[in-house]
């Protein structure tokens, strides 16, 4: 297992947002991903536990791609990974950040 | 004066010795390893049948029995290592001389061996290449073949799994050599001549019936929505692109989740009749779906699959069927199909380098080629024109002003990252590593970059004909990467240069919205759901069911 944590700035508030939005499932080669509004001073945070460990980089390079599409501000994103893909983990963040801006219901 | 006819002489002398043990055509079972022990000269050339599907499994443990003092140092020359006794005759002393195509299951013993220097290998072939030379330099003396029934006669009926028998029978048969078959049955009279009683000396009753692999059934259950987003890139970003009405899937659950989307995504873009009539291709029960919608017209096939019989036999106007009613298969000849009748073939791979070359072989394992080099590879050879094939070859030609011809179109499908987040694109493939430690004289590469037209990944689909520089297609290549490190080590500004050019094109450039990409999308869910498909024809194995 292993804790990694990110924060982006920049992003925008979502004015009304739901009080959360789980997409996903625990389960081999995949992930849960939990997005809730926070009061983090206009920070986006993301807090990751994961099974597949020394990924720290991939991390990254998914997630600031991710927040370039969807630039969120004062929202927590709790990810419970179980060796998902990169390809998996944009999926479900790309459905889980629509929702919760109000766009797309998956 | 020179004896002309040596081996029909030799061949003489071979029944001769086995005449006590022979009622007419037929030995008993008690009396297999006693027929091989007289048959067989050491140093035989042998060929054992066994493809990824039917096995001549009784004979392959006779031969494996027999007494090395009397048969030895014999040349295997076989489509597949798939048994344990196709290595033991080498462990034995039996045979000492290996040329064959595939070897999936024993590919790590095999490795091991041959490093020790138990087996002394050939070459490493395609389907093709072997049975060619069955008829050049590698014809077999003693052929072991497997068939449903025979009758006294010895004439041989395979029933749907007729495979490699008649390429394997004809090649020994007509140059005096001597053919066994072990079969399920002893008939009367059987259901349709697969194989005249002439070409066949000896016919054995196999104690259990022959060995069938399900080796192209896929459940839809396991098909992720990562493969249902690539699926729909392939048909929309390739099969109507290009119309492609003749093609070759490959094994695996990503051109299942294609054959899974006919009925459904293709229905709904109008392909219906533009895209998939005609297949070289095994009854993928995954197909069902797309035959029952009305997209298949035809289907032609390498061997055939367990549990999709009486479906086979119930369409008829679909697959190549005797007038018994069951599938007759052939793999030279849906081999000869796929290379030259085929407008385009899919499928997956394990590793891509940067100049498209890609390669199953992993270190340790000698696993061999099998048909896919074959399917995916321009036919150099091919005349005829179609829109696909001329459309290919206009993109590749470009303004260079070459002589005009088409290419055929092949596709490697592949998720940037495998199970165990291996990365599919790399630096240098494993097959160069293994080239070394195997003593091979060529890194085993499946399918060659220069006969790469397409790769496609979740990112996106690289059209390897509009490059035009070696530079252009690594960028290409990296483009599509994902977060690979490959992926990672991309150029920004020359892949959004080549998107633009529509050389990359993501999802979006597609019309596709990655958010559909749900298993809604599969025409069937679940075995179940295929067998629902089939109004109850399609009988999967009992592995297969989980209800």
């Amino acid at each position: 297992m292993e804790t990694l944590s990110f924060e982006y700035r920049g992003g925008r508030s979502v004015a009304s947002p739901p009080p959360s939005v789980l997409v996903g499932v625990v389960g081999s080669g995949n992930l849960e991903v939990l997005v809730e509004p926070a009061p983090l001073g206009g920070i986006c945070r993301v807090e990751i536990q994961t099974a597949a460990v020394g990924f720290g980089t991939t991390w990254q390079a998914v997630l600031d791609d991710v927040f370039a599409r969807h630039p969120l501000a004062d929202v927590r994103i709790s990810i419970n990974d179980v060796g998902a893909t990169p390809a998996v983990v944009s999926l479900r963040l790309d459905q889980a950040l629509d929702a919760f801006a109000g766009g797309f219901q998956p | 004066m020179r004896d002309w006819n040596l081996q029909g002489r030799n061949r003489d002398a071979r029944l001769a010795r086995a005449a006590a043990l022979t009622e007419g055509k037929r030995v008993a079972t008690a009396d297999a390893r006693a027929l091989l022990e007289a048959v067989l000269e050491p140093g035989d050339r042998v060929c054992l049948e066994g493809n990824n599907q039917k096995q001549a499994d009784f004979l392959a443990r006779t031969l494996a029995s027999v007494d090395p003092a009397r048969v030895n140092g014999l040349h295997m020359v076989q489509s597949v290592l798939a048994l344990p006794e196709h290595l033991d005759v080498f462990e034995r002393g039996i045979a000492a001389k290996l040329d064959f195509s595939f070897s999936g299951p024993q590919g790590a013993r095999l490795a091991r061996m041959v490093a020790d220097g138990r087996i002394s290998v050939g070459a490493i072939h395609t389907y093709l290449e072997l049975f060619g030379r069955y008829f050049v330099d590698l014809t077999p003396r003693v052929s072991l073949v497997a068939a449903q029934a025979a009758d006294a006669a010895g004439n041989l009926y395979t029933g749907p799994n007729t495979e490699d028998t008649p390429v394997i029978v004809e090649a020994t048969a007509f140059k005096r050599g001597i053919v066994i078959a072990q079969v399920n049955e002893l008939v009367d009279s059987v259901p349709r001549v697969d194989l005249p009683g002439g070409w066949v000396d000896f016919v054995i009753q196999s104690p259990t019936p022959h060995y069938i692999e399900p080796l192209f059934t896929r459940d839809p259950a396991q098909i992720s929505e990562i493969q249902v987003l690539m699926a729909m890139m392939a048909i929309k970003g390739i099969y109507a692109e290009y119309g492609i009405q003749r093609l070759n899937h490959g094994i695996g659950f990503d051109t299942a989740a294609i054959e899974l989307l006919l009925p459904t995504y293709a229905e709904s873009l109008g392909l219906k009749g533009k895209i998939c009539r005609h297949w070289a291709l095994n009854p993928h029960p995954a197909l069902i779906p797309a035959i029952e919608a009305g997209f298949v017209e035809s289907v032609h096939s390498f061997g055939s699959e367990l549990g999709m019989e009486a479906y086979i036999r119930e369409r008829p106007d679909v697959f190549f069927t005797g007038a018994d009613g069951n599938m007759r298969s052939n793999r030279a000849l849906s081999q000869a199909a796929g290379h030259y009748a085929c407008d385009l073939f899919i499928g997956s791979t394990l590793q891509i380098d940067l100049d498209g070359n890609s390669s199953t072989a992993t270190l340790g394992r000698i696993a061999g080629f099998g048909g896919a080099p074959n399917m995916g590879a321009d036919a150099r050879g091919r005349r005829h024109a179609s829109p696909a094939w001329l459309k290919a070859g206009r993109e590749a030609r470009g303004d260079s002003g070459q002589m005009p011809r088409g290419r055929k179109l092949v596709v490697q499908m592949v998720e940037t990252f495998r199970e165990h987040m291996q990365p599919a694109f790399v630096e240098r493939l494993d097959a160069w590593e293994l080239a070394e430690s195997a003593g091979m004289e060529l890194p085993p590469v499946m399918i060659y970059g220069d006969d790469v037209t397409h790769i496609l990944t979740e990112e996106g689909i690289a059209n390897l004909l509009l490059c035009r520089t070696a530079e252009e297609r690594e960028q290409a290549i990296r483009g599509v990467a994902g977060y690979t490190p490959v992926g990672r080590g991309r150029d920004l500004r020359m892949v959004e240069n080549l998107r633009d050019r529509g050389v990359i094109r993501r999802p979006e450039d597609l019309g596709i919205d990655k958010r559909m990409a749900t298993r809604d999308l599969l025409a069937a869910r679940s075995i179940k759901d295929l067998v629902r498909a089939s109004g109850g024809l399609y009988d999967p194995p009992k592995r297969f069911r989980n209800w």
